[in-house]
């Protein structure tokens, strides 16, 4: 696969031994909160009260609740931007609840809503702050400033020296990240990272960073209101009501296929088998191959091609390798042998990372029935069709289903036994605990 | 003698009062900027702090400028020291006004960024909070200067230096020959002046301004 920008691609900056080091990144450290809790002076009840939360190291952990819920306090407690009023944080084993914080803040990557760059300082001054700060030799800097923004997927010799106002919220987004990624912290806290940019630009940035993600292992602790943006990016979920009480915290798929309470299932919402395509991924099924021919074949070459193929139609790629159009049989002989005119555009690709429903929604709006898979810069890598598509979501359901009733059977024994226990101890206590539960 | 043949034969007497009012317009300014910058980045996170910087230099704006030189002469003397001292109040409201204003405006999420990423309180003001209030305190010593340039005028009262000097002469010699050309003199030397200062500040504003935030 060509998804490895860990390693120094881009030929402009020659990398020394000693900032290729730097590329061996720090993996995540564990995140423990015990207790914590933050009661504003004058509030009669606590803003956050009393959560215990342990995050492993590597994991991806989202906070998801209703606005108001405290969940951004709760993730500003981790870097104590928000000074807890009770209760400790852990980070990596260590005591963090009075360590120093500005000292703390410089080893946790912080990524807030509409980017948080700094409009007076060019992307790549945004992206070394932090380096700087903790007094990185100038050359190792330079050169994690190139490292970080190829990571992202920016173009370093063109973004560099660009201001913030000169690009487009999504490539704020991205530099806000190779911000928070900069000095290679163990933990990464998100706060709403992608509130403010447009659904599909979205769509891209959350893809963006499960890939970021599968290469760093990062603890990630990433705050959002939106589910479906949850189950997409989560390892593992937080549903938090009122005050951050944690009223499930667990996979997407068991929130999805048994949510704790009503509370939970009022917020997974209606769909939930279509909110399942979301939790798999294009990787996890079956990428076939197609033929393909690129623009610079000659004519004769592609119509072998489409002679000997044995499908109805080929894929185009253009000079960097990426999808460009779908060349039916007769689409040649009908454009005079024109490629310029020739076949129908690719309205849209997906990555490897991109879920069943992106994959379906593509395969739905493009008339050929199948999707192109791409990977790093775009470049073609596979299809997915609606076959294939089919059946794996048939599969899944099925799955589901299936762990769903064992789920339930289990819930029911365990109910049948409290019951018979607390008939069996209490004797009339037990009846006020059946009608509680009626 | 009409006003030309009065340049002509006073050009080396005006280009020193022009100096020195210039001199003197500057470094009060300098001053000014120092301690408004100051008295701004001290009061602006407090809201009464603040609102009672602005009112304090406000008031002092309100005191007619021949008064308080006339009540700084028995205090500091005649001359510079007290046009120095008149200059450097006046000069404050806008400075103190505009940087608080200034530094309050810079966007909470900006300021919530700097802190999350592990900037000191220092690092934050110096590289993100005051750049950023930059354009409004540039303003507001634009605006100081222009109102100094008449002010300083009036210093001649106390012995200062300047072109008010003229202008005070002028008006006290009225009806001898040369009393409106000394007003007139004194009053273009000021306008004068005060253009340059204003041309100055906008490739200040150019040079210091980062591209970034430049409107």
């Amino acid at each position: 696969m060509a998804d490895t920008p860990g390693s120094p691609q881009t030929p402009q900056t020659p990398l020394t031994p000693q900032t290729s080091e730097t590329t061996s990144r720090s993996v995540g450290a564990a995140i423990e909160l015990e207790g914590l809790t933050k009661r504003y002076p004058g509030g009669a009840l606590p803003a956050v009260d009393n959560v215990s939360m342990d995050i492993r190291a590597g994991e991806t952990v989202i906070l998801v609740g209703p606005s108001g819920c405290g969940k951004s306090t709760t993730l500003k407690m981790i870097n104590r931007l928000i000074e807890p009023t009770g209760g400790r944080i852990r980070i990596g084993g260590e005591d963090v609840t009075h360590m120093d914080p500005v000292r703390l803040r410089r080893t946790i990557g912080y990524a807030i809503q509409a980017s948080g760059l700094f409009p007076h300082m060019t992307v790549a001054q945004n992206i070394a702050l932090v380096p700087k700060m903790l007094r990185w030799p100038a050359a190792r800097v330079r050169a994690r400033v190139e490292e970080m923004l190829d990571l992202v997927g920016l173009d370093p010799g063109e973004f560099h020296g660009r201001y913030p106002r000169q690009l487009s919220g999504g490539q704020q987004q991205r530099v806000g990240v190779a911000r928070a990624l900069a000095a290679d912290p163990p933990v990464l806290l998100m706060d709403e990272p992608f509130g403010a940019v447009d659904p599909i630009t979205r769509d891209h940035l959350q893809d963006e960073l499960i890939r970021l993600q599968r290469e760093l292992h990062k603890t990630i602790v990433f705050v959002t209101h939106d589910f479906d943006e949850a189950i997409k990016i989560g390892d593992r979920i937080a549903v938090l009501r009122e005050r951050s009480h944690i009223a499930q915290f667990d996979t997407p798929e068991a929130i999805l296929t048994n949510p704790a309470d009503d509370f939970v299932s009022g917020f997974v919402g209606a769909g939930a088998a279509l909110k399942r395509l979301n939790l798999t991924r294009v990787r996890d099924v079956e990428i076939t191959d197609y033929p393909t021919v690129t623009v610079d074949d000659p004519l004769q070459h592609i119509f072998n091609r489409l002679r000997s193929s044995g499908t109805n139609e080929i894929l185009l790629l253009d000079k960097q390798g990426r999808p460009y159009k779908w060349l039916r049989r007769g689409d040649m002989m009908r454009a005079k042998g024109s490629l310029a005119r020739a076949g129908t555009l690719v309205h849209d690709t997906v990555t490897r990372d991109a879920t069943l429903r992106d994959a379906l929604e593509a395969v739905l709006t493009d008339n050929t029935g199948r999707v192109a898979v791409t990977g790093r810069r775009g470049a073609y890598e596979g299809v997915v069709d609606v076959e294939t598509l089919m059946n794996s979501v048939h599969e899944l359901l099925e799955a589901d289903r299936l762990e769903a009733r064992e789920a339930q059977h289990g819930l029911e024994e365990q109910r049948a036994a409290q019951t018979h226990a607390e008939q069996e101890g209490f004797g009339g206590a037990g009846g006020l605990g059946g009608e509680a539960k009626a | 003698m009409n006003f030309w043949e009065y340049l002509g034969n006073r050009h080396q007497q005006l280009l020193t009062d022009a100096f020195q009012h210039a001199s003197v317009v500057f470094q009060c300014m300098v001053v000014a900027t120092v301690l408004g910058v100051l008295i701004g980045v001290a009061t602006y996170r407090s809201e009464w702090a603040g609102n009672l910087a602005t009112l304090t230099t406000a008031t002092l704006l309100t005191i007619p400028a021949l008064a308080m030189i006339g009540l700084l002469i028995p205090i500091v003397g005649l001359g510079v020291p007290p046009t120095v001292i008149a200059l450097t109040l006046y000069g404050l409201l806008p400075i103190v006004r505009n940087a608080i204003v200034g530094l309050r405006g810079v966007d909470p999420s900006l300021v919530d960024a700097a802190k999350g990423i592990g900037m000191s309180p220092v690092a934050r003001l110096a590289r993100v909070e005051l750049p950023l209030a930059w354009p409004p305190i540039l303003t507001g010593i634009r605006v100081s200067t222009q109102m100094l340039m008449g002010i300083a005028a009036i210093a001649a009262f106390a012995s200062g230096p300047g072109l008010g000097n003229l202008i005070f002469r002028g008006i006290a010699s009225l009806g001898s020959k040369n009393a409106l050309n000394q007003v007139l003199a004194g009053t273009l030397g000021i306008i004068v002046l005060a253009l340059l200062f204003d041309a100055a500040y906008v490739l200040i504003g150019r040079l210091t301004i980062p591209r970034g935030i430049r409107g």
